[in-house]
């Protein structure tokens, strides 16, 4: 019962099909393209996480690259920057007690993963540092950067372990399938907790371990009408929401009393 | 069936909390307390935000504590003029109470904060209540007929100045410990979500010496404003009141109070108060164990620059 109501589904058909081998002296490189059906994704009611399908398409693919499988690509749904606090807790006196922390800057709320092969297997550590692509890669700008380089590292390792076990950030291996030797279809996986705003959707191309190019699109995930509309409420009026669930509590416990009434 | 809350963010199963307001109602019918101190603590255990929680239980209890007020009203047993002085003390508290709790949220302290007062409060009422009502079964079981405090006995509280009557609670006490219980109860129910009816009831009838009858009437009475203004205080200034969430406790927990209620009809008193106090104690020994058992994850994370 997924609550996504669009799918984003568009094949990009590139017309480098059309302009294949005949005139091969240089070829023109390689590029890649993604393409959502809609900008715009609801979270209704019934909303538990849902799969988003991306397609997409490589123009001037080499025929031959394609059919050895040398072709990699890595679609990322990466959710809105925000500002993350981490905390650890230590025991003092018996308690456990948050003490220490590190906030980070522009933490992506939520990172989803999706390749053609294992992540080790597309590409060398070096090319994703570079990239800043992958969970394990990106990097998270600590607020305090004279904090000593370990206790960085290990709040920022607590980070990515934290977002991972709440399905935040996923890598899902063999989620992006090519169709044909042009077109592809990536499968993102969009967590129950998955965070309203804009995200982005990027996909990189490798060839035989090289990156070649990046394309990106946009799209917006928010709650769908109602419960869009309380969210919108509490934020903007929120005195009269305090109100409402005032009047809403008394409304209710008067019926309860009227409906159930013992004495 | 799962449900979407849009304040929460998060998505949870509409039966779980149903049947989680159904049994809290069941508990509150039978005791005649509003239950904040079960529901905040089940939403957290539920994986619901705590400051959520918080905001969302003060909310539900205006729901219980409104529907038992009016029974109390039809009977009588509702002193207006001392619940309104009580409440005078709430508002107050209330006030002090959401500014500490916004206050230990930037700390990232909240959490502990809330579940050391958990701790220590259940703790105390639940551990005297044990007491107090085991040796009252004893005393029955004895056949010894049971020992009533005289009504004409004073304490210090009824020393103090700024005297005040109170005609259908039988008293003439100085305003200043009633004040200050409101203000004690505001300050908790800001942040703990709770009405404070498990500690207001005691402290009505061992301090003030208030009427038993007249007790409870009255603490609900007090109870729905001071969590109607502490509901109405979270909403405005954190933002953490999901209606969704609290309504779903609501419609579960009215339909399980009055079935509570005719549970608790067939119990004798003492026999109430034990249960009573076995459970406020078992929920404060869960919460005491989260505090001192090695957490499974050390590591927590939270937004930066709420608040």
């Amino acid at each position: 019962m997924a609550g996504l109501k669009a799918f984003a589904a568009a094949a990009f058909l590139s017309l480098a099909a059309a302009a294949l081998p005949a005139v091969a002296q240089t070829p023109p490189p390689e590029s890649i393209q993604i393409g959502l059906s809609t900008d715009a994704v609801s979270i209704t009611a019934g909303f538990s996480g849902a799969d988003l399908t991306i397609f997409g398409s490589l123009e001037n693919a080499d025929p031959l690259v394609a059919r050895q499988g040398r072709y990699d690509v890595i679609v990322v749904l990466e959710g809105p920057p925000r500002p993350v606090v981490v905390r650890r807790k230590d025991r003092l006196l018996g308690v456990w007690i948050n003490l220490e922390s590190e906030t980070f800057e522009n933490v992506p709320v939520s990172y989803s993963v999706a390749t053609t092969r294992p992540l080790q297997d597309v590409t060398d550590p070096n090319s994703y540092k570079q990239l800043s692509l992958g969970a394990s890669n990106l990097y998270m700008k600590p607020a305090d950067v004279t904090d000593s380089p370990a206790t960085i590292e290990e709040f920022t390792a607590a980070l990515r372990d934290r977002k991972t076990a709440t399905g935040l950030y996923s890598e899902n291996v063999g989620g992006v399938q090519f169709l044909s030797q042009n077109l592809f279809r990536a499968t993102v996986r969009l967590a129950p907790n998955v965070p309203v705003g804009t995200h982005k959707a990027r996909a990189f191309l490798f060839k035989s371990g090289m990156f070649i190019k990046e394309s990106s699109a946009q799209l917006e995930i928010r709650k769908s009408g109602f419960e869009q509309s309380i969210f919108r409420v509490a934020h903007d009026y929120s005195f009269l929401y305090g109100v409402f669930a005032v009047s809403l509590a008394m409304l209710t416990g008067w019926l309860g009393r009227l409906i159930f009434r013992k004495d | 069936m799962g449900i979407y809350l849009p304040i929460a963010e998060i998505s949870v199963n509409v039966f779980v909390l149903l049947a989680m307001g159904a049994a809290v109602g069941f508990l509150s019918g039978m005791f005649g307390v509003g239950g904040g101190f079960l529901i905040t603590p089940l939403l957290i255990f539920y994986n619901i935000p705590p400051a959520i929680a918080v905001a969302t239980g003060a909310n539900q209890v205006i729901a219980s504590s409104f529907s038992g007020a009016l029974s109390h009203m039809k009977r009588g047993t509702l002193d207006f003029k001392l619940g309104g002085v009580l409440l005078a003390g709430g508002i107050v508290g209330s006030t002090g109470g959401i500014f500490v709790f916004a206050l230990l949220r930037r700390l990232g302290q909240l959490d502990l904060f809330i579940s050391l007062l958990y701790v220590v409060l259940l703790g105390t009422v639940g551990g005297l209540m044990l007491i107090e009502s085991v040796n009252a079964l004893r005393a029955t079981r004895s056949g010894a007929a049971p020992v009533l405090k005289k009504s004409g006995q004073h304490n210090w509280i009824h020393r103090l100045p700024l005297k005040m009557r109170f005609r259908a609670s039988k008293l003439f006490v100085s305003v200043i410990p009633v004040l200050g219980l409101g203000a004690g109860i505001g300050f908790l129910s800001s942040i703990m979500g709770v009405g404070g009816g498990f500690i207001m009831v005691p402290a009505l009838i061992y301090l003030l010496k208030v009427p038993t009858n007249v007790v409870i009437g009255t603490s609900l009475f007090q109870i729905i404003f001071t969590s109607a203004y502490t509901t109405l205080v979270h909403a405005t200034t954190n933002q953490t009141v999901d209606v969704m969430l609290a309504f779903l406790l609501m419609a579960g927990g009215v339909a399980g109070a009055q079935y509570g209620a005719k549970a608790g009809q067939k119990l004798r008193g003492e026999q109430l108060r034990a249960l009573l106090a076995m459970l406020v104690l078992a929920v404060a020994i869960r919460l005491a164990i989260d505090l001192f058992v090695t957490p499974p994850n050390l590591y927590s994370l939270s937004a930066a620059g709420l608040n």
